[in-house]
């Protein structure tokens, strides 16, 4: 059992004075699931983390691990594993004796604890480089040793800062799904740190947006993207026009939005409260909008920003800015600044930000 | 910095709590602080506020009537006036020819300089006053060099010149390795940047390279003040009648049984002291523009040519100068009786290793003793000092500093004065001058390892806790071996100073336990120059081996 739960965890660091890096947080992590902790840099992700680990202790609050309540048990105390973001391995010994650091500790029969050694070894396939210093091992190797050692004592509850940081764009990708197999396979309890939101969506199973010391939104990959519960949450997840429209009809299933005068989107409701008249924001991924000879709606560019894959335009919507991405550029052309477009947008995908609502999603968590 | 948010009350107050968690989180660690910190107190500090208080307390009570009178005796005065006078001459010179050295060195073509380098540092190596003693062999009343040479009949080689002669010699590699140091660290781009601007190599120089050395210059000229008014052997050896406070605090100690008079000495040397410290360490070491990384950077050599030549040439003459008085050391302890008889002959060394054996070897034990605690306490402070910020560090960090900067003549005569009498009773032992070596050399060790340890990623300490180890086997598995450099820089001056010692320890030294810097100095007062050689050579000897061994395991261990 270990279930993970902060509750009403603060954390104020001494001398910085008002500074509060996390704020009043409430986060549950449910057993044997990979939670991703995401925000802007300063946002409090780390300290909560370290909050976990036992490096630093809250101001206020309580943190258990399977019931138990471990906000004033010391670090070594805790029987959690970490991957650092520097990997932290000890350079004055070989890759075995890292990993055997921790496993010393435990006071196992001899057997066990070379058979455990060998195990993990085996199964991160670092059995060849036992007996190298770490500091001969490439980066993809060095991370794998960093896990090895992490996971071998056994942990209730795996760390991760930034772990894949120091990995170049590809072997970052590889890294990533091989954690997340570990993880699902040890079924270990596990809390990510990362900026990466894409990283974040591809490796958890909750995400949880954090800003200013505090929650934006803790739902699921699929849902912070398509469904954010924030403007904040929107963008932080990936490029996103907000654009500002009105209600103009509302049915039992459908909601029409009026974003200007050439657009305007008939939404599924998913029983939600509109209003005649209500102001709303809506979410518009670029990607969702095309260049569409046929289309209703107008825009004047005013940047055109080649890509190679696609050109990017960022056109001026009846005063509202509204950016789009055009993959079949080679087809009608490129157009130019001043020029003005006719598009489509495919409203399946657009989302009306909950922010008015009385649930806004975000606090709901 | 960190002490002063200490300070600040509110702040305090908001973290008492977790100061305290820190505390139950690591009971043996916090044990292990408070141990050392009571120890730097009782050992650092305690001896020096006992001699400031003996200064101005007679049995009496406290006696202004007693301070005024010794205050108003002339030797007071002119000595303070003389070691002032001399450190200020004396850091001059030294810190011009270290510079000379260290600019040489790597920004020219001169060659020669690994020899150069290596002749440098002898000094270093050995005890201060074996300058002293090549002095009065060379240009004494029976000198090879005044009488042999010149046919000098009665040169005085007694006073303020041969003082100045002698330590600035002897303190030029301080100088030497800290410009160099700071030249080193100093990109050389820079220098070319004002090259390529069309500047001039003089205009590159005064406006380039001479400011951003300025803080080396100014640091180093420090730190030889401060040398110079602690040594004691060369101005008690050389000084004639000028009398620095050292000497002075010494004979009136020694001499006169006049404890109030030494104690006020003693207490006086630690105004120019301390005041040259603390503008060496709150305002010179916060102007430096270079961030020394440890890692010197790619150096570009780019003068050569006629310039070269005089630099060259100092250079040359300082070594030479050097060289000089350390070979007529060994060839005098090779010579029957210098200028009278000189005659080769292994009488001296003889003598060294049947009468003179035990001192020998009591200065190697108890060195041996002291070398390895020294190094692992500044280690183990520097680790508590920088990474465990228990309450009262300040209180450990301002021991160490005050025993550092205080000279080693009020740290010998507080160590009299507080450990003659239960429950500290320690006068005569041997453990009173381990301590007194471990204590006077353990800075060295906590600044190397606190500029160390700031370069190692924490996080590496912290996987070690994570994973189940305490703080305190995690100082002695993981932080103490990536120390290992900071560690074998502490053991090598622990050891050489221990080996060299004299100002703190002339006054510890018991029939059990001397020195062999103590039977050096009283060799030499008793003219007997040959032995006094002798022993001097060897001792530079065995400071070589052993620091050669050590180099060699150092290099070992680190081929992994
Ligand atoms: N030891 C500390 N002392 C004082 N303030 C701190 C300390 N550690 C963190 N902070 C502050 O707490 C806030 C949160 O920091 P934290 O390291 O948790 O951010 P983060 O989300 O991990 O950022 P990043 O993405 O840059 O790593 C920041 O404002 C930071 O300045
Ligand atoms: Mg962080």
């Amino acid at each position: 059992m270990s279930k993970v739960i902060f509750s009403n965890i603060t954390k104020r660091f001494p001398g910085v004075a008002g500074a509060t890096a996390v704020d009043k947080l409430n986060l549950t992590i449910e057993e044997g699931t990979l939670v991703t902790l995401l925000g802007p840099s300063g946002c409090g992700k780390t300290t909560t983390l370290r909050m976990l680990a036992g490096f630093e202790t809250p101001s206020d609050g309580t943190i258990t691990i399977g019931g138990r309540d471990v906000t004033n048990v010391p670090v070594n105390a805790r029987n959690v594993g970490m991957v650092f973001q520097s990997y932290a391995l000890f350079p004055h010994m070989t890759v075995r004796e890292n990993v055997e650091y921790g496993v010393r500790l435990l006071n196992l029969p001899k057997a066990e604890m070379k058979d455990r050694v060998n195990t993990i070894l085996e199964t991160m396939a670092l059995a060849h480089y036992a007996d190298r210093s770490p500091s001969r091992l490439s980066g993809g190797q060095q991370q794998r040793v960093a896990l090895a050692r992490a996971v071998v004592t056994q942990p209730k509850v795996l760390l991760f800062d930034e772990p894949l940081s120091n990995l170049d764009a590809q072997l970052r990708e590889r890294m990533r799904d091989e954690l997340r197999a570990i993880q699902l396979r040890l079924g270990i309890t596990s809390l990510y740190v990362t900026h990466d939101q894409s990283e974040a969506m591809a490796i958890s199973d909750r995400v949880v947006v954090m800003r200013n010391g505090a929650i934006e939104q803790d739902d699921s990959p699929l849902n912070v993207y398509s469904r954010p519960g924030t403007g904040f949450v929107a963008e932080f997840m990936g490029k996103a026009n907000i654009l500002e429209g009105k209600v103009e009809a509302v049915d039992d299933t459908t909601v029409r939005v009026r974003i200007a005068s050439t657009v305007a989107f008939t939404l599924a409701r998913n029983d939600r409260a509109f209003k005649i008249g209500q102001d709303v924001r809506c979410v518009v991924r670029p990607e969702h909008i095309r260049v569409d000879v046929a289309g209703t709606m107008e825009a004047k560019v005013r940047r055109v920003v080649f890509q190679g894959a696609y050109v990017e335009y960022l056109t001026d919507l009846e005063g509202q800015e509204c950016v789009f991405l055009d993959t079949d550029y080679y087809k009608s052309g490129v157009a130019e600044v001043g020029q003005t477009v006719k598009l489509a947008i495919d409203s399946r995908p657009v989302w009306i930000l909950p922010e008015n609502e009385a649930n806004a999603l975000g606090k709901a968590a | 910095m960190t002490l002063v948010s200490q300070a600040t009350p509110s702040v305090r107050d908001r973290s008492s709590p977790a100061l305290l968690r820190k505390i139950v989180v690591d009971p043996w660690l916090f044990g292990i602080f408070v141990l050392v910190t009571l120890s730097v107190l009782i050992f650092a500090a305690l001896p020096i506020f006992v001699v400031m208080k003996q200064a101005v307390v007679t049995d009496h009570g406290f006696d202004l009537g007693v301070l005024i009178e010794t205050l108003s005796q002339s030797f007071v005065w002119t000595s303070l006036g003389n070691t002032l006078l001399l450190g200020l001459v004396s850091a001059i010179v030294a810190t011009a020819a270290g510079f000379l050295l260290a600019f040489s060195a790597t920004r020219t073509t001169m060659p020669g300089k690994t020899f150069v380098h290596g002749v440098a540092l002898l000094p270093i190596i050995s005890p201060p006053f074996v300058m002293a003693l090549a002095v009065v062999i060379l240009f004494g009343r029976s000198g090879l060099i005044t009488r042999e040479l010149l046919g000098i009949r009665n040169a005085n080689v007694y006073g303020f010149h041969s003082l100045v002669l002698i330590q600035s010699l002897a303190f030029t590699p301080i100088a030497y390795l800290n410009i160099r140091g700071m030249l080193q660290s100093i990109d050389t781009a820079l220098e070319d940047a004002s090259a390529s601007l069309g500047a001039s190599r003089w205009t590159t120089f005064s406006r380039v390279t001479l400011p951003l050395v300025t803080p080396a210059i100014l640091s180093s000229t420090l730190l030889v003040f401060v040398k110079s008014v602690e040594d004691f052997g060369n101005p008690m050896l050389i000084g004639g009648n000028y009398n620095t406070l050292a000497v002075e605090a010494y004979s009136q100690m020694v001499g006169y049984f006049n404890l109030q008079a030494g104690a006020l000495l003693a207490s006086l040397m630690l105004v120019p002291s301390m005041t040259a410290f603390l503008i060496h360490r709150y305002w010179v070491s916060k102007r430096s523009y270079v961030t020394v990384t440890g890692k010197p950077s790619a150096q570009t050599i780019r003068i050569s040519g006629g310039v070269v030549v005089p630099l060259a040439l100092g250079c040359y003459a300082i070594v030479f100068a050097i060289l000089l008085f350390y070979l007529t050391v060994v060839y005098v302890s090779f010579t029957k009786l210098p200028g009278v008889n000189n005659t080769l002959t292994l009488d001296h060394y003889a003598t060294v290793f049947t009468a003179g054996f035990q001192t020998l070897t009591n200065s190697l034990l108890l060195a041996g003793i002291a070398t390895p605690i020294t190094a692992v306490a500044g280690m183990l402070i520097a680790y508590l000092l920088i990474r465990k910020a228990f309450p009262g560090s300040f209180l450990l960090r301002w021991a160490t500093l005050l025993s550092f900067a205080a000279p080693g003549t009020i740290l010998g005569i507080g160590y009299v004065s507080t450990f003659n009498a239960a429950p500290l009773l320690l006068t005569g032992t041997a453990f009173i001058v381990v301590a007194a070596m471990v204590v006077k050399n353990l800075q060295v060790g906590i600044e190397a390892g606190s500029n160390q340890l700031r370069q190692i990623d924490k996080s590496i300490e912290e996987a070690s806790t994570i994973l189940g180890a305490s703080n305190t086997r995690t100082f002695f598995q993981v932080t103490l071996p990536l120390l290992k450099p900071a560690l074998f820089t502490s053991l090598s001056y622990a050891l050489t100073r221990s080996l060299t010692t004299l100002s703190a320890v002339i006054f510890l030294v018991s029939a059990n336990w001397t020195l062999i810097t103590v039977t050096i100095l009283s060799q030499v007062e008793t003219l007997k120059l040959g032995v006094a050689a002798a022993y001097c050579s060897i001792l530079v000897f065995v400071v070589l081996a052993i620091l050669a061994v050590m180099q060699l395991v150092l290099n070992s261990t680190s081929k992994r």
